[in-house]
Parts: structure tokens; sequence; C-alpha cells
């Protein structure tokens, strides 16, 4: 079906979705600014904080990124065999971004830091859940997809639904970038 | 009628009406505080442009309507798309307009945010659900839901809540701002005439909004300072014997003690200081008279007079409620 | 050109997808709950009609105003409009449908869904609706001061409501930047749709910063945070950036498409175009941007400091510009027509008188020292019901009765249609023109009763006089919809001699609208000669044909309110099985052959 903009329908869709998200994940990162410093109690961001391991986690997400690129060439050169590999790897290395979240927050609630303690236990686990929510949904659809390649039901005619799905994860990406700079990195 | 004409009667009506009756004892257009006059005179003014705008438009489109009716067997009307000049001019006057309305309301904000006088009385305003509790730090008095200040004196009243958000509004002395904890805000005028300004809270705080009603006393100097030496002293004492002394006992007996506060007698901090409630002209927020009748009334049944009060309902017995009145008269 | 004769079960009502149904759908259910807000400002009216009135308890009136205001604006007016945004949106455009039909469908369900969980509040024990106003400033929201389920129900069904929007917003983008027919330039597009593009923008970009302020509420009342708490350092004045910085681009989104309306009607019935189109048409875009910066002229009396107030200040009477001159735009179209007074036109030229009066009270309130004498006073009452009853309704009704041909094949009565007007308009300014009198004797809003000596009595019961002459409107428009249905004089393709591309096709349209999807050459395609392009011999005639059907955009949007239940009653099974549909509704619909 032709466009009046020649982009298809739902990657103009996407787009626009992207673009509410970054309003979403806006307010959320202008709440954990606007209540830095005004924690009451601690424990406070630079006693708790692990810059070394989180960069881990960062390049891990990174990583995943440059494979799912690597997945979408091989679905548009109608490469089944290499597309299910890069697939998986991309959904691989967001569970392993999962599990370094879940490690992390569950070592923060054993050192105090929890929702309810102080401002910063509330903003941070808010937008870095909401955010941990989003992967969770991209390794969902990236296993759908890998599920689908495995039955043969991808190619090159519905690259676009793995394009889309690449759109959405380098979108969680780089608010990971944002979440890291501003939380962990500028503090 | 005519629709033009029957538009313009009705839209007269309410202004008639409004012209009957009064005073009006609330109003903004009254104003009784250089602060209030200040905001008085710049709303005169952008009223007066508003209503230019009004007329013009307003019969503009009258005009349309009655010149280009349609007509039976008239010509297809000329397409005109637009007109440059038109478009530039009818953006740049109500620009115009709006400078000569920002302008003064720039000036207006600044002189009426200005830091208070040195010498400006100093009220604490804490905002409670739903009553008003004063204290005036420099001169050692609390009170609650009538506020005394002397005529021609700066007076920078200090607000802020000790629940949620309310906001104090006496129209009369000036503009309102919101009472919002972990905040504290400021109202600064110098009242211009002796006389009572009524007020009421102007945010909406919960099932008794409606009954969150405030006095400011504007007193020549010398009632101030009486009023002031009054509210120094201790609660008045009561004579052994009298109606007051059982009024006091009761008191004692009932819990009342646990939230008001009397000097001398109790130092309870949830409800308003009782030490001169008896020199109010009004109780439960102004929401009723200080008569015996009344206070008894409010006595009986707090969440009856006022949804949702937190004084408690008590089966308080009458010859009870006859020596607390009588001694909360006492305490003047 | 035929039209197939469209099935009518329930099922097909179901699980329609068809753009037209859905308008229809959005229409009565938005009607409904107009009907629904107005009896509960009746009720309001009543008990304000005398000071110390006892009609109500304080407790049920702070309900009433609290569900008045967020049913009229999320229930009512918002789904009006998209009611007109589905079934016209695409006859203006020239598609056969919007670009996601299911989407579509969805975002109705969730609507009434959310709307109905909002409204259930009513029908528990003690009625336990939501209490803290349509604005809910914190800290009043907190579990400290509202206690029972009131404000759960509030901040759960908004949030549910909240997808809804969203859902549309997306889809009427794609469809307006997407989906045109060839030649239809961006500036040959209807007013109509221009400023549903820019509302569709507000929504997809306001409507996540609500949502955040709503779950930081949520997390507040369930699960021990502080975000709006001052006891740990919060400050309840977030709340009122995040809701409003929302809540401005939502008036914009609830005027907007009202002045679309206008755009379409005034030109119609003056027989000539609408005067500076390019101008207006830009002037709805900048509004759109320039309605982000003036959010905090609701927080006047907050104390945010003379620079701040001053900022706001200047910004909010510079978006009075170019609303000015859209009204200066609509006067010029009217100057030298020949105007057919029509019921549209009615309306039409009402929205402009009172609107105008609405949006000088809004130049008043842009003054922050005037404005601190009438912020949450009935002056303000005033100014909201001027833009948006006399602005958006009067719009709303003018699309009505302008489009009520196109979409069932008859026309509205136009006696009645005229006797609606006047009752209303004379309604509404008994009801509402008396408040900024009211306001400025000293009667704040959101009160259950006030004391005789205010003297604001008599203006009191003038307002609820009119109150209920516009409910006797609504009546007379009722009994004229009534008629309508077997007496309404039949419309044909085009009763009005409209300009735009959804007077070429039958009313109402077949069920795939376009026989041929034209080709475009001009901004009013169905008046300029140059438009007039002869069907090629060969050109290919669309099937008749219903478009597909599908269940699952119900089904999914089933699951909404059934997670959104589970905090309400505190289960954890309820989230899951509420989640277990969502997923799978959403799944299957991904996986359904589907095509448009």
């Amino acid at each position: 079906m032709t466009t009046s903009l020649g982009l298809d329908n739902r990657k103009m869709a996407f787009w626009a979705f992207i673009g509410s998200e970054c309003l979403l994940f806006a307010s959320l990162i202008s709440t954990y600014l606007i209540y830095k410093g005004r924690s009451v109690v601690g424990p406070y961001p630079h006693e708790i904080l692990n810059i070394p391991f989180t960069s881990v986690s960062t390049f891990d997400l990174l990583m995943s990124s440059l494979m799912m690129v690597l997945a979408l060439a091989a679905v548009q050169r109608g490469d089944l065999k290499w597309a299910k590999v890069w697939l998986f790897l991309t959904a691989l290395l967001g569970m392993f971004f999962l599990a370094g979240q879940v490690y992390e927050f569950t070592s923060f609630v054993h050192e105090g830091l929890t929702l309810q303690r102080n401002l910063f236990g509330a903003t941070f686990f808010v937008l870095t859940g909401t955010h941990g929510a989003h992967v969770t949904v991209g390794v969902i659809w990236l296993l759908t997809l890998w599920w689908r390649a495995l039955r043969g039901k991808l190619g090159k005619g519905n690259a676009l639904t793995v394009e889309i799905c690449g759109l959405y994860w380098h979108f969680v990406d780089v608010v990971w970038i944002v979440i890291f700079t501003v939380v962990y990195l500028i503090q | 009628m005519p629709p033009s004409r029957r538009r313009r009667w009705l839209t007269l009506l309410p202004l008639v009406l409004a012209g009957c009756g009064g005073p009006f004892p609330q109003s903004a257009l009254h104003p009784e505080s250089d602060y209030a006059r200040a905001l008085d005179g710049l709303f005169r003014g952008i009223f007066w442009w508003a209503v230019l705008v009004f007329v013009v438009v307003e019969s503009l489109l009258l005009f349309i309507l009655l010149r280009y009716r349609q007509r039976a067997g008239a010509a297809t009307p000329k397409p005109t798309h637009g007109h440059t000049v038109l478009e530039i001019a009818w953006t740049i006057a109500p620009a115009l307009i709006l400078v000569f309305i920002a302008v003064p309301t720039m000036r207006t904000i600044f002189t009426t945010q200005a830091p208070p006088a040195p010498n400006a009385l100093r009220i604490a305003v804490i905002g409670h659900q739903w009553w008003w509790e004063y204290r005036y730090p420099d001169l050692g008095i609390v009170t609650a839901n009538e506020l005394h200040v002397p005529v021609g004196r700066p007076v920078v009243l200090e607000i802020t809540t000790a629940d949620v958000i309310h906001s104090f509004w006496a129209p009369a002395l000036g503009g309102k701002r919101d009472l919002i904890p972990g905040h504290v805000n400021r109202i600064t005028f110098t009242a211009e005439s002796i006389g009572t300004i009524s007020g009421q809270c102007a945010e909406f705080c919960g099932a008794s909004h409606a009954n969150m009603r405030l006095r400011v006393m504007v007193d020549a100097d010398s009632t101030f300072r009486a009023w002031v030496a009054a509210q120094q002293a201790p609660a008045r004492a009561v004579a052994r014997g009298s109606p007051a002394q059982a009024g006091q006992d009761a008191l004692r007996r009932y819990g009342c003690i646990a939230c008001h506060a009397i000097t001398g007698v109790s130092a309870g901090v949830i409800g308003p200081n009782l030490t001169h409630v008896g020199s109010r002209t009004t109780i439960a927020a102004g929401v009723l008279p200080n008569t015996d009748v009344d206070l008894a009334r409010w006595i009986t049944d707090p969440p009856g007079v006022k949804p949702g009060a937190k004084m408690p309902k008590l089966p308080v017995q009458p010859q009870d409620l006859t020596a607390i009145v009588a001694y909360l008269r006492s305490l003047k | 050109m035929s039209a197939a004769k469209a099935v009518s079960t329930w099922k097909s009502w179901l699980t329609t997808t068809d753009h037209k149904r859905i308008g229809l759908l959005y229409f009565w259910t938005a009607f409904a709950f107009f009907l629904i807000g107005g009896l509960e400002a009746l009720i309001i009216r009543a008990q304000l009609a005398r000071p110390g009135n006892t009609v109500v308890s304080a407790e049920t009136f702070n309900q009433l105003f609290t569900m008045h205001g967020t049913t009229m604006v999320f229930l009512a007016l918002m789904p009006l409009s998209a009611a007109f945004f589905n079934y016209i949106v695409p006859l203006q455009i020239g598609a056969r449908d919007v670009a996601f039909p299911r989407l579509n469908a969805f975002s109705y369900w969730v609507f009434l869904l959310g709307g109905l969980f909002l409204n259930a509040s009513w029908l528990l024990p003690n009625h336990p609706a939501p209490d803290a106003g349509w604005f809910g400033y914190a800290n009043l929201t907190s579990r400290e001061f509202s206690p029972g389920p009131n404000i759960d129900f509030w901040l759960l069904g908004l949030q549910i409501l909240g997808v809804a929007s969203l859902a549309a917003g997306f889809n009427f983008i794609v469809t307006i930047l997407n989906l045109r027919a060839p030649g239809m330039k961006m500036m040959r597009l209807p007013v109509f749709s221009w400023m549903t593009l820019v509302t569709s923008f507000l929504i997809i970009t306001a409507f996540p910063v609500i949502t955040v302020a709503l779950v930081l509420l949520m997390f507040d009342r369930f699960f021990g945070t502080h975000f709006y708490l001052p006891s740990a350092g919060g400050d309840p004045v977030l709340w009122q950036h995040l809701f409003w910085i929302f809540g401005h681009p939502e008036v914009y989104i609830l005027i907007l498409p009202a002045m679309g309306i206008i755009s379409e009607v005034l030109p119609t019935f003056a027989r000539k175009p609408l005067f500076g189109y390019t101008v207006v048409v830009y002037s709805g875009v900048l509004i759109g941007f320039m309605g982000w910066g003036v959010w905090s002229h609701h927080m006047f009396s907050v104390g945010l400091g003379p620079i701040a107030d001053s900022v706001f200040s200047a910004t909010t009477m510079l978006i009075a510009v170019p609303t000015g001159v859209k009204i200066f735009n609509w006067l010029a179209t009217l100057w030298g027509g020949q105007i057919r007074a029509t019921s549209a036109l009615h309306f039409a030229v009402g929205f402009i008188a009172l609107f105008t009066i609405g949006g000088l009270s809004g130049v008043m309130h842009a003054s922050p020292p005037a404005d601190l004498q009438q912020t949450d006073t009935y002056f303000v009452v005033a100014h909201i019901h001027y833009v948006l009853f006399g602005g958006t309704v009067f719009g709303l009704f003018a699309g009505m009765y302008y489009w009520w041909p196109k979409m069932t094949g008859r026309l509205l009565g136009e006696a009645l249609g005229k006797l609606h007007f006047w009752l209303m308009f004379v309604g509404m300014n008994l009801a509402f023109f008396p408040m900024h009198f009211i306001g400025l004797l000293g009667m704040p809003r959101r009160i259950y009763t006030y004391g005789p000596e205010l003297g604001v009595a008599k203006l009191n019961l003038v307002s609820t006089v009119g109150a209920f002459l516009i409910a006797v409107s609504i009546l007379v428009f009722l009994v004229n919809l009534w008629r309508t249905r077997t007496r309404g004089k039949v419309a044909g393709n085009d009763p009005w001699g409209g300009a735009t591309l959804e007077w070429t096709i039958p009313s109402p349209p077949p069920p795939h609208n376009f026989d041929v999807i034209p080709t475009v050459a001009s901004r009013l395609p169905r008046w300029s000669m140059t438009q007039l392009k002869a069907i090629p011999e060969d050109a290919e005639l669309e099937k008749p044909h219903a478009p597909v059907g599908s269940w699952w955009p119900l089904v999914a949007a089933l699951g909404l309110p059934v997670l959104a239940l589970a905090p309400l009653t505190h289960t954890l099974w309820v989230a899951f099985l509420g989640a277990a549909i969502l997923i799978t509704g959403i799944y299957r619909w991904a996986f359904e052959p589907f095509e448009v």
C-alpha cells in the first residue's frame, strides 16, 4: 500500500510512539533530578551506586544493540540462520542486563535502600524499574521473533517487524545511556 | 424581540441584580489595603481593555450577521482567500494591547512581592483542616481564626500549613496565597481603614473546605495595643464555686484539654488555642457567631456543623454544657 | 455507486473496525457521559441555589464537582471530538479507513471500560466516588488525608483512559500524514483534519506526563513512597507541575477540534472559502507549541516567585495572539458572504461570541496580581465554562448539526435546532455570566455551601435557573434526534453545498467510503472547477465490501480494567489475570491475518 509520505504506516506509528515515550522518561528523569539531594535520610547515591558494575551492564546493553543491527541485516538479506543467532543473542544480552538489574536492586535493598526509605530510593527504583519493564517487554518481543524465525516464518518479506523491534530496542538502549549518565555518572 | 436586543438585555440582568443588595463583605472590588488597591487598579485597567475588545468583536459579529444575511437571488460571494496586511494588522493590534497590560502587570508583580518593611508586624499563619492558627512571634501571642492587625502599619503574614494545601484569602486585603506543607509563603500589606474584613480558604482542602472562614480585625493603634495586652495575659482565673470553675473541671473531664491549649490550664496543640476564645466574634472558623446558643450547638455536635470535623461528638451532659459555655465565655 | 448493506448484529458491533461505526459508538457513549456530567452539574446548581442548602451532603457535593469535571473533560468532550475524528477525518482526506482499524476499535473499548470503571464508584455502598477535584492536588490525595478507595478509582480510571487517548493519537497522526488521497497536499487538508493532527500530537506528548504523575501518586498510596509527601522531603507542588504540564496542553486538546469544526461550518454557510486558511492552520500549530510554555499560570497563587510569575504571565499573554487571529479570520470569512442561518451556523456563530468572552477573561487571568483575586473563585469557573461550554460544546453541536446528515442520511430538524440553540445560548449566559460577579464578590470554588452574608444568593439562583434552561435545551436536542430517525429529511450526498470530500459520497457512506479514491487538485475539491476530473474509463471501482472485524481489540481492552482491579481489591492474582487477558489479546491481534 503506497503511503502519502512514502514511509510504512507501522514505522511512522512507531516513531510517534517513541516520541511519546521520550516524554514519559523525561518526566521520570526530571522527577529524579528535582529530588536529587533532597533525601532526608540515607543511603545516598554516592554510598551505594556501583559504577564499575553498572558500566558492565551498560556495555552489555550496547553490545545487544549491535546484535540487533546484525539481526536486522540478516533478515533483510534473507539469511534465516544468522537471523536466529543474532536475535537470540540480542535477547540473551537483554536478559543478562535484567539479571544485573535484579542483582543490583536486591543488593541495594539489603543495604537499606528501598522504595519507601527516602526520595532517592523512590525516584531511583521507579525510574530504573520503568526502564527495566521496557527491557523486559523488548526481550519478550525478541524471543517471539526468534520463535517465529525457528518456525521459518521470518524473512525478507516481513523484515519490517524486525526493524521496528530494532527501533524499540535501540530506543531503550539510548534511554539507558541517559539514565546511566544522569544517575550514576553525574553525582 | 430581535435576537441582538434580547441577548443584550439578558446579559445586563445579572449586572442589575449584582447592584441589588450589598454590602458585599468579601468583595474583591472594595480594596482596604495598599496591596488590594494595587491589584484593583491593575484589574480595572485590564477590564477596560477587555471591554474595548469585547465591543469591537461582538459588534463586528452582529453587523456581519445582519448585513450579510442571505438574500434571495444574490450572486455567489467573491471567494476572497486572505489579505496579508489585514493579517498583520490584527496580529499587531492585540499584541500592542497585551503590551499595555503586561507592563503594569510586571511592575505590580515585583512591587507586591517585594520584601516586607523591616518594622512590619510579623504574623505566622498555620492552616489546619479546617481552621486558622495565628502566632505573633514578636508578641508571644497564639490565637485562632480571627486576626487583629493595626491600621496603617505594614504587616507580613508568613503562611504555611500543618496538613494539606489551603489558601488564605481576605479579598479586601489583597490577593490569595497558598499554604503549602514544607513551604512558607508571604503576604505583605498595610491595612488602610478600621473595620472587619471577611475571608475564607480558597484551595480545596477536604470535607469542610467551605467552612474554613476567617476574619481580619483592622484596629486603631490604641485598640490594637489593648488587644495585644489582653492576649498576652494568661487565661482569666476562675472564681471558686462559679459556673466557670465547673466548666473548667468539665473541660478536663471530657478530655478537651488534650487538644486545646489554655495558658495556665492546658497545653494541647491539635485544636485552636482557647485562652481568649471569649473575646472572639465567631467560632468554628467563622461559621458560627460566638453566642451561648451557638457555642452549645458547636460543642454538642461538631461534625453536624462542620462535616468531617476532627473535634469529636461527645455525649456532653446538659449541666456540663452550660458550665463549659460559661467558662469559655469568661475567657476574654 | 451502490452501498453494501451493512450487517447490524451484536457481533458486528462488538468486532467492528470500521471507523464510521467506531465514530458512532464514540458519539453515543460520549453523549451518555455528557448527560451524566450534566446531571451532576444540575445537582450542584440545585445545592448552590440558596445559601445553607441541604440538597446533598458536603461529601457528596465534593464527589459531584470532582466527577462533573472529570466526566466532562475525559468522558464527554474529548470522546465527542474523537467521534468526529473517527467518522469524518478519513472521509475528508479521501481514505477508506484509518491507518490501524483494530487499534481504533481498541481505543473505543478502552474508553468505554475506563468510563465505566470510574463511574462504578458511584454504585458501591456509600458511593466512594473520587472527591478531591478533577485536578486532584497532593497532598490531599495522599492515603493519610484520603484513606478510602475514592482516589484509587480516580487514578486507576484515568490511567486506563490515558491508554485509549494515546492509541487514538498515534492512529490519527499516521492516518492524516500517510493516508491522504493523491493530490491532497498538507496545505489542501481541511482545517478540521489539520486541527485533528495538532490535537493528536498534543495527546501523545501530554498524556505521558499525567501518566507519570498518576503513577507516582499510585506509588505513594499503595507502596509507601513519598513523592508528594513533605515528611520525607517530597513536595506536593511537584504534582501541580506535572499535572499542569499535561493540563494546559489538555485544554488545547479540548478546544482545537471545535475550532476546526467552526472553520468548516462557517465557509459552507457563508458560501465563501475560509479567510486566511494558511494563517488559521499555522495559528493552530503555533498554539499547539506555545501551549507547552504556559502551565504555571494555573499556579500563580503557589508562590513560585516574581520571575517565574512574570515569565508565565508573558507566555500566557502571547498565546492570546494566535487565538485572536483565528477569531478575526472567522469574522472575515463571514464578511461579504451570503450567510445561511442554519442551526449549524447558529452554533458556530455562538462559538465566536462566547469563546471571545472566555478568551477575554483568560487574558485577565494572565496577569498574576489580578489573578490572585480571581483564581480559585467563581470567576475562573465562568472563564472555564465560556471557553469549554460556549467554545467546545457549541462547536461540537455545530459539528453535530453539520455532519449528522452525512452520518445518518437524514437532516436534523431546523426549527427544533434553532430552539435548541436559543435556549442553550440564553441558558448558558444566565448560568455562567453571573459567575464573574459571584467570584469577584468573594465566593471561592468547590464549596458545598455559602453564607447569606456574602450577598451572592440572588446571583447563584440566576445561575441555577440558567443551568436548568441548558438542560431543557438538551431535551429539545434529544427530541430532535428521536424524531429525525423517521421524520428527518433525507440528506443525499451534499445537503449543504460543502466544499470538502465527505460531501462527494453518499449519506451515510458505503463501508468502503469511496468507490474510487479521488485525485485532489484543490483545497476545496467540491467547489473548484479545476477539481472535476472525469473518472477514467478503466478505473477500477472498489467492490462494495464491509471491513473485516476482529474480537481481539475488545479482548485486549478488557485486560486493562481487570488489571486495575488488582490494587483496588488488594489481590495480586487479579493483576496476573488482567495481564494474561491483555497479553493474549495482543498476541492474537498481532498474528491474526488482517487486511484493511
